[in-house]
């Protein structure tokens, strides 16, 4: 039996609900965040299938890497055991329920309008996803977005200095 | 023979021998650490203690599996399996040799050529933190808790530092893939003669990484008992000691790739001009390119014990002021220094910072008077 | 005041450039270790190799009988009182008659004990004592394990 893209995208995208959703039915927080590692990660092994590994490294490195690795820091400060139920009462239930509905109401309403052309198999670039095809939009396409982003994120890195910096009188121990 | 099978085989041998590597690498830590401290290191079992490593396995097997009662159960088993999955899957990508002919087919010594090589190298490194975070996490231990959370911060903060690191090569090379990386360095160019200063803030970041001496913090045994691993034994310690070895090995390897040439030696076109151009001259040229290049990375592993055996570790903040305050601002200097020297074309540019920091160091230490050494007795002692 | 002159006075002085750098003081450090690398070991290994114990070492304990096979020691307890770790402890027996060729005089000990755990092997029990009875062996060591063989 030969192993074809497609039933690797079955099993991977079956993996990527179930872990998915274990984000959200498990009640352990560090299982949560561990299985939103794993998301991501399957993610990634969506993008390597997609033949843009560029993007799919880069996710891991960033998402699976870097910012889980600062929850998965936060959690385990935090005492897991002492699982305080009496912060979400029947109000806030109902309101999550509408606002859940809502937003998979706005989600299918726009994908249903959503027209995706398929771009003719024989035209197909291999190289589309790679990195230097990637580097050439960007840096020549995408200008002046990317370097406004570049500019956001470095008001994000002074802010986030400027928020942790000591303050004068202030005492760490 | 179908291609797949010559991959599958090859992809076989590099798991063989990085597992093989990392078990002798125990026994080789010891023996260093022998010889450094001028005792002659294990040498019972076996000629010169060469089984030692089969003694240690078989010990490990037979201790007590210890589980903690209040530990996580499946996060504590998950810990080490995680640990070793992230050190085996990051050799994938590392060209160990040039290609192989067989048949009519040409084969690449290298488990997949994909052109984001060292990124995917970079990804797994930035993974392989979780097993040490979820086993110490799991242990319901301070001190291993401790020990993960320090093994987190320091993974983050000298990740970037080498990503940064790695940059000025690949602004050199214009590839991402460890191939094309080595390939240029074809012919004696070897970037270490164009990225010095690179070359030392990989190399500390690679320690850093690998959790070893001077950056073993997360497993301290002077204030942490043993990190992470303090609740651990059996195999399931040994799963996180010799993750660490494969480590290792895969980091050596990675730095003889980018910074030594890889499988590329002097003269190494001659030899395969005597060697002739047909299949089997080929195949033994690339045998020797791929002894070449298990020189060089066991060279590091070596130096990796060396220096462990060499230098006490550092306090937790001399680390992060290292990490934060030295090495990213060097990167962010050599980038520079770097992009100036390719803007002019000139590939040794790099050199003129780290003359620069030298220059800075030999002028204020002629400026120093030599007389203000030792005389500050009278200073109060805090 | 100081007891020795070995104590280094500190520098609390800020670093310079160079010492901040680490680097050369690394290079030196791990040229030292790399001789020692290179270093003839001193090691002896021990149960193969044996080092050559001297004609004053004092080893293994024995209580010597006299050129006619019969014991020397009196149980006058002598050795006991110079022992600094009191290690040694004895039962004394009175000679019976028919028993002259086992015991010299007629005073006897039916149990000598030497506490291992505590001996020092000073050797003071060898000079204590006035009929050469106890002598410390200066080719052998006391036996690691249980045995009482030889």
């Amino acid at each position: 039996m030969p192993i074809t893209a497609d039933k690797i995208w079955y099993i991977l995208t079956a993996l990527t609900l179930i872990s998915a959703l274990a984000v959200i039915l498990v009640r352990n927080p560090m299982y949560s965040v561990l299985s939103l590692v794993l998301t991501f990660f399957l993610l990634s092994c969506h993008y390597f299938l997609l033949n843009a590994q560029f993007l799919g490294v880069v996710n891991m490195i960033v998402y699976a890497g870097a910012i889980m690795v600062l929850f998965l820091f936060v959690v385990m400060f935090l005492n897991l055991r002492e699982y305080r139920e009496e912060t979400k009462n029947n109000l806030t239930k109902i309101g999550a329920f509408v606002m859940g509905l809502a937003i998979l109401g706005a989600i299918i309403a726009s994908i249903r309008r959503l027209q995706y052309p398929m771009p003719p198999s024989e035209q197909f670039n291999i190289k589309t996803g790679y990195v230097e095809t990637l580097g050439d939009l960007l840096f020549r396409d995408y200008l002046l977005p990317f370097e406004l982003v570049t500019v956001l994120f470095f008001i994000a890195m002074v802010g986030a200095i400027i928020i942790g910096k000591r303050e004068k009188g202030e005492r760490h121990f | 023979m179908d291609i797949f099978w010559i991959k599958a085989i090859i992809v076989l041998v590099i798991f063989g021998l990085s597992l093989v590597v990392a078990m002798y690498s125990t026994w080789a830590e010891r023996k260093v650490a022998g010889y450094m401290q001028d005792r002659p290191g294990p040498n019972r079992a076996g000629w010169g203690g060469l089984l030692q490593p089969l003694a240690d396995a078989g010990k490990m097997f037979f201790k007590e599996d210890f589980i903690p009662a209040q530990a996580n159960k499946w996060l504590f088993i998950a810990g080490p399996c995680l640990a070793m999955l992230t050190a085996l899957l990051s050799s994938a990508v590392v060209p160990f040799g040039d290609t192989i002919i067989v048949g009519s087919d040409e084969v690449q010594v290298q488990g997949i050529e994909v052109n984001i090589g060292i990124l995917w190298v970079f990804g797994i490194v930035s993974l392989g933190v979780y097993g040490v975070m979820v086993g110490g996490w799991a242990s319901n231990n301070k001190f291993s808790l401790l020990g993960a959370i320090r093994a987190a911060s320091q993974n983050i903060s000298y990740e970037l530092a080498m990503g940064l690191s790695l940059i000025a090569i690949i602004m050199m090379t214009g590839s991402l893939s460890v191939r094309d990386i080595i390939n240029t360095q074809h012919g004696g160019s070897w970037n270490l003669l164009y990225q010095p200063l690179g070359f030392i803030i990989f190399l500390t970041c690679a320690f850093a990484e690998c959790n070893r001496t001077p950056f073993d913090l997360p497993e301290c045994e002077a204030e942490l008992i043993g990190g992470y691993h303090t609740e651990y034994s059996s195999m399931k310690l040994g799963f996180y000691l010799f993750a660490e070895y494969i480590n290792m090995f895969v980091s050596s390897c990675v730095v003889s790739a980018l910074y030594f040439g890889g499988f590329n030696y002097p003269f190494m076109d001659k030899v395969a001009e005597a060697l002739g151009t047909d299949a089997t001259g080929h195949n033994i040229a690339t045998a020797i390119g791929f002894g070449v290049f298990f020189a060089k990375a066991l060279f590091f592993v070596f130096f990796f014990m060396w220096v462990r055996w060499t230098l006490p570790r550092f306090r937790y903040d001399q680390l992060m002021n290292l990490g934060w305050k030295s090495l990213i601002p060097l990167a962010i200097l050599n980038i520079v220094v770097t992009g100036i020297g390719l803007m002019f074309e000139i590939r040794w540019f790099s050199w003129v910072a780290v003359i620069l920091i030298v220059g800075v160091a030999l002028v204020q230490a002629a400026l120093k008077p030599k007389a203000a050494r030792g005389i500050l007795e009278a200073a109060p002692v805090r | 005041m100081q007891l020795t002159n070995r104590s280094k006075k500190i520098d609390k002085s800020e670093m310079s450039l160079a010492e901040r750098m680490y680097l050369p003081a690394i290079a030196s450090g791990m040229a030292i270790t790399l001789k020692h690398f290179f270093k003839k070991k001193p090691t002896i290994n021990y149960p193969e190799q044996k080092r050559y114990l001297g004609p004053v070492f004092r080893g293994h304990h024995i209580l010597k009988k006299d050129e006619a096979g019969r014991e020397r020691c009196t149980a006058c307890g002598l050795c006991a009182v110079a022992c600094p770790a009191e290690a040694i402890s004895m039962v004394a027996a009175e000679r019976k008659s028919g028993e002259e060729h086992l015991y010299r005089e007629e005073k006897y000990a039916a149990v000598y004990e030497i506490n291992m755990l505590r001996c020092i092997f000073c050797g003071f029990c060898e000079e204590a004592c006035p009929k050469q009875a106890i002598y410390l062996r200066h080719d052998e060591f006391v036996p690691v394990f249980m045995s009482r063989e030889r």
